[in-house]
């Protein structure tokens, strides 16, 4: 065992970026869900987003521009879902896996000829002055813009739905949408916008999978991160920070027993290969004591008429 | 009447006619564990699957399902396949193993073909190719041009293969620097672009500069060209996109002239059940181009020990050596059997690390 090997520095600042495309996706997830859309497509939008970003951002050299055609390839997508659910009032069920399915297709196609391309770097912020701190530099202050975008994001989303008029019509749209209806408010829209949100937070999600985290193009390469962010926000009791400390858990658990594994630490690797897993569902379910329930109109299919 | 009648006739006369017509084209399946597009293991087997096409024409229709789970979905997706009028199925990755099995009893009509595993009976044949030969080509240039003595070797399960590979490679880098250790990762996936690369990067992390993987992607690749200063080497199929750094060279596996030799086998009847287990002599495993990242002497020394595998002159395996736990394996000069091969579930002295049960 060699625990020395392992540079905390480098540990910390490789995990943060492990867990952001899981952050990003999850936080967008939790907004639709918020408002009473299931969508299942998470998988099928971030692999949309991966591609449409990892094209833009090779044909323009411009990584900001990948990212926001992440965005906008992602909430197109997610538009599929919007015709299906909220207008044709398709089962969100199938309606979602049917999404992941199509997106994960129509990828493949996208990337036909992006193989093997390697994308413009995106580069890291150095925050004057506080990236030269020692150790906390490193760790905090060194990163790509999306890494922190991705955190703020939570942050504005925990602030909006808690504190904003915009976030009670969202939740209650989301709890009771006859009762929200005859209040006056858009159901259908207020879920159409909710649906594209988590459709570009998805595809962001996708897009720093494909253009930071590996960087490059591969079919299917999101390989489940989808599924994840789905069942984090479950976790998390629809509940934005305890969000980010699931993905921060999960990517962090994750590097952290690949790092272990390298130094050669004497637990069985098959414990450590399970630990993310167990460890992100343990901490989330203790978290989660205080019975937050799900939305109560959760997946639940909305019409004037009813 | 009469003409309604005729048309019928007609028509039923084109229906059977085309029915015998589809019949006589072999169908040939292929289970692929990951995308096409991988760029690396399934890539090939897909390689393999469009020569079959090439050779055969309009005689033979190939269908294929891609990033089939290993375990019980395999068995849904075989059996789909197999009742759709398959006649010949390859399913190409270790852990379709058993619903091979399973699937090819209630089909003995139909042809199957498991890739690396061991497993047999009267309509499933097996055949893999011999990577070790390969990994031994990539130790001696791995040994060779690590700096930092450490070298990362990203695995994916602990079966037999993986563990011969890393064996074979350890053997061939330590023979020509004592020095070098290797840091074993095991990732649980064959494919997963996103954790390959995280692997890679926790190696690099730990100072290894020389990246070995066992997985299909082209990720591990990727993390390298960013990190700068680690050399890598191809998986499955050349990866040549990433040359001539990261990839220094690398193994190709070439399944098309097996594919095209058994899809005959079954248009003449002839098929029966074999195990097949070919390297570089017979073109199977394929050494792809030495990029000048590496120098012209080691480039030599390991395009040397290729033709020397390739000719039968030197084999991989060969003692004096022993077992991690330093009990004796082979004797001077002794060579290593293809059932020892086949079953390897131990490291050989001085790896380090023990092998997840």
């Amino acid at each position: 065992m060699d625990l020395s090997a392992i540079n905390p520095v480098l540990l910390i600042a490789s995990l943060m970026v492990a867990a952001t495309p899981l952050l990003l996706a999850a936080i967008g997830e939790l907004v639709a869900e918020k408002a009473g859309v299931l969508n299942l497509g998470v998988e099928g939008m971030m692999i949309v987003g991966a591609i449409s970003g990892f094209a833009i951002s090779v044909e323009t050299g411009s990584p900001l521009l990948g990212f926001c055609a992440a965005a906008v390839g992602g909430a197109v997508l997610s538009l599929l879902f919007v015709i299906l659910t909220q207008y044709a009032l398709a089962n969100q069920v199938a309606s979602g896996l049917a999404l992941t399915l199509f997106g994960l297709g129509i990828s493949s196609l996208m990337g036909q000829s992006y193989v093997g391309l390697k994308p413009p770097s995106t580069g890291e912020i150095h925050i004057p002055l506080l990236s030269d701190i020692p150790v906390i530099g490193p760790i905090l202050f060194q990163h790509d813009p999306i890494l922190y975008f991705g955190i703020a994001l939570v942050a504005i989303v925990w602030a909006l739905l808690k504190y904003s008029r915009v976030g009670l019509i969202l939740r209650a749209v989301g709890e009771n949408h006859d009762a929200a209806h005859a209040l006056g408010y858009k159901v259908v829209r207020v879920r159409t916008l909710a649906i594209l949100f988590g459709g570009a937070c998805a595809g962001l999600g996708g897009a720093y999978i494909s253009l930071i985290r590996v960087p490059q193009w591969t079919e299917g390469m999101t390989a489940g991160v989808g599924w994840i962010a789905l069942a984090l926000v479950v976790f998390a009791s629809w509940k934005p920070w305890r969000a980010l400390i699931g993905a921060y858990l999960f990517g962090g658990i994750t590097v952290l027993q690949l790092n272990l594994q390298a130094a050669g630490v004497a637990i069985p690797v098959e414990y450590l290969a399970m630990s993310p897993y167990i460890i992100t569902i343990l901490v989330l379910v203790i978290l989660s004591a205080d019975k937050s329930s799900a939305p109560a109109s959760l997946g639940r299919i909305f019409h004037a008429s009813n | 009447m009469k003409l309604t009648k005729l048309l019928t006739g007609a028509a039923m006369a084109l229906g059977l006619a085309s029915a015998a017509l589809a019949d006589e084209k072999v169908k040939v399946g292929f289970v692929y564990v990951g995308p096409v597009g991988d760029g690396g293991w399934t890539f090939e087997h897909n390689e393999g699957r469009l020569a079959v096409e090439e050779e055969f024409g309009d005689k033979v229709e190939t269908v294929y399902v891609e990033n089939v789970a290993e375990g019980p979905d395999a068995e849904r997706v075989m059996t789909q396949m197999a009742l759709e009028g398959a006649d010949l199925i390859f399913t190409t990755s270790f852990g379709y193993m058993d619903p091979t099995i399973n699937v090819a009893k209630k089909f003995p009509k139909v042809m199957f073909e498991h890739a690396t595993g061991y497993k047999r009976s009267d309509n499933v044949s097996t055949y893999s190719a011999r990577f070790y030969e390969g990994r031994a080509v990539q130790g001696h240039i791995a040994g060779k041009m690590t700096k930092s003595n450490t070298v990362g070797y990203i695995a994916s399960f602990p079966i037999p293969e993986v563990i011969r590979g890393i064996n074979s490679a350890y053997i061939h880098a330590a023979k020509v620097n004592p020095d070098v250790q290797f840091k074993v990762v095991w990732v649980y996936t064959w494919f997963d672009p996103a954790k390959e690369a995280d692997a890679a990067k926790a190696l690099i992390e730990q100072g290894a500069d020389v990246i070995l993987q066992h997985t299909d992607s082209t990720a591990p690749q990727a993390a390298a060209q960013e990190a700068g200063g680690v050399i890598t080497f191809g998986q499955a199929s050349d990866m040549s996109q990433y040359a001539p750094l990261p990839r220094v060279s690398s193994i190709i596996d070439n399944w098309a002239p097996y594919y095209v030799a058994r899809t005959k086998a079954v248009m003449d009847g002839t098929w029966e059940s074999v195990d097949t287990w070919d390297g570089i002599s017979t073109g199977m495993v394929k050494i792809g181009e030495i990029s000048d990242a590496v120098p012209a002497d080691v480039k030599a020394e390991a395009l040397a020990m290729a033709k020397a595998i390739g000719a039968g002159e030197y084999h991989p395996f060969t003692g004096p050596l022993k077992k991690q736990d330093g009990s004796d394996w082979l004797g001077d000069g002794e060579t290593a059997d293809d059932g020892t091969l086949a079953g390897m579930n131990f490291y050989v002295e001085g790896v380090e690390g023990d092998i997840p049960q």
